[in-house]
């Protein structure tokens, strides 16, 4: 087991509840209740808690965070205690009054989500009606109000037709830095996977594209890309290693190594309401069950680069597998790797199925 | 959209909005606070950063860390324009 440093960062899932409805929603099948929700001084306890353990960034989300009308007030909370504060929003419920509010309560940065580059694509794949354009006249708000803004751009089979327009859509928007990220296959997205799984010749354009872009946008506009892994050789460090450098915390206060991490069934989660952030982060069994390398079974074990990638995503592993502690299949070391490559080559090659729309009852 | 920065003798470099110099009490280090990222800096990448004030040329910045550390003008010169360029670059600073 190596030496347990501080996580670096925290993800404060403020709610589940969202007016957009995207089929690759990161938040689990099962979403959290409104009543079941941490108060505003609860979140302020885990948020001291955190900085106490030595977390330098918070990153508020949801759901849709800004449905909290306490938002402004964690904010403040946040900054007060030197926390780097980042708002993850889809935007259409911002104005201009929210955004100076956020501002002066010392918001750092805002990260806006668009679903297409155009309303058509927009407002389907978001299944929000007028939100394109709701959220286009958000990021010139968020641009006058003189705040960085990063767009996040979730592609996918569905829209990755228009990427060069995605990108000049971001560059229009003046925006600092884009996030492009092909959709990663858990829960929500698990479940369309059929319906977002591009070929491996689309993605194949997709990095074409996106490198050119960089070079053409050099110190201009930052570009990050996420690939999808099912088409990888080598798995993602997912979170930088279960447990090393990263929180997160549900609507009703359970703590997770990820966002994804409840669609590991065999896990159980502590909460904030019970148990101190720092014990559950150095002693709780979910967060010390696939720390470091130790867990690891072969070829992991005796890989090279066992603390590259920490043997990818324990999510993945048990989405496809059914055992956590398994290799990531998205390793072309792994012996399923092959299944999966052909889960991913079947469903592109199929036509694409309804969306099942993410809303309470519908996983 | 601004045009890319080109770090020359006379820029004038400033970190930009959205990022800041901290200090990290529970890892004993300095750092730049960016959107969704962190950039750990060494002792010499500290040194340079904190004398980029909004104000200073890089021609300053150079003259002054040379006296400091007794070292070739044209070596720091190189260094802090490489820094200075990178992050520029990752919209870290603005010049």
């Amino acid at each position: 087991m190596n030496e347990l440093s501080p996580p670096l960062a925290l993800l404060a899932e403020l709610t589940h509840r969202c007016p957009l409805q995207c089929p690759y929603c990161s938040n689990p099948l099962n979403l959290e209740r409104t009543s079941g929700e941490l108060t505003t001084a609860e979140w302020q306890r885990a948020i001291d808690e955190a900085a106490g353990l030595g977390i330098l960034q918070i990153h508020f989300s949801g759901g849709e965070p800004t449905v909290r009308r306490d938002l402004e007030a964690l904010v403040r909370h946040a900054h007060d205690r030197g926390l780097y504060t980042n708002l993850i929003t889809a935007g259409v419920m911002l104005d201009a009054e929210r955004i100076r509010g956020l501002v002066e309560a010392g918001l750092d940065h805002v990260q806006l989500s668009f679903q297409d580059s155009e309303p058509g694509g927009g407002d389907r794949i978001g299944g929000f009606k007028g939100g394109h354009a709701k959220k286009i006249e958000v990021a010139g708000l968020i641009r006058a109000a003189g705040l960085p803004l990063t767009l996040n751009l979730v592609v996918h089979r569905q829209n990755l037709q228009h990427l060069e327009d995605l990108i000049a859509m971001a560059v229009e928007l003046d925006a600092h830095r884009m996030e492009i990220a092909h959709v990663q296959y858990y829960g929500w997205a698990f479940k369309n996977r059929a319906a977002l799984m591009p070929t491996r010749a689309q993605l194949e354009a997709a990095t074409a594209t996106v490198t050119a872009a960089r070079e053409r946008l050099k110190g201009k506009v930052v570009i990050d890309y996420v690939v999808p892994d099912y088409y990888a050789r080598r798995p993602k460090s997912c979170m930088g290693g279960w447990g090393r450098q990263f929180l997160n915390i549900s609507p009703t206060g359970r703590v997770l190594p990820c966002h994804a991490a409840e669609s590991v069934t065999t896990l159980s989660f502590d909460s904030v309401r019970q148990r101190p952030l720092g014990d559950i982060w150095r002693n709780s069994e979910a967060f010390n069950r696939y720390r470091g390398t130790d867990w690891m079974p072969e070829p992991c074990r005796s890989c090279e680069r066992r603390e590259i990638d920490w043997g990818g995503c324990r999510c993945q592993a048990f989405a496809i597998l059914g055992d956590a502690g398994a290799t990531d299949p998205a390793c072309g070391l792994s012996p399923f790797h092959d299944q999966l490559v052909q889960l991913a080559e079947t469903d592109a090659a199929t036509a694409p199925p309804e969306f099942v729309y993410r809303r309470i009852g519908a996983g | 959209m601004s045009e890319r920065a080109v770090i020359d003798e006379a820029s004038v470099p400033r970190l930009a909005r959205g990022t800041r110099l901290q200090f990290d009490q529970h890892r004993d280090r300095w750092f730049v606070q960016a959107p969704e990222r962190l950039f750990v800096l060494d002792p010499i990448a500290l040194e340079i950063v904190k004398r980029c004030d909004g104000a200073a040329t890089v021609n300053t910045i150079v003259d002054d860390l040379a006296g400091k550390f007794s070292a070739p003008r044209d070596v720091i010169l190189r260094d802090v324009s490489a820094l200075l360029q990178d992050f520029t670059d990752k919209g870290v600073m603005t010049a």
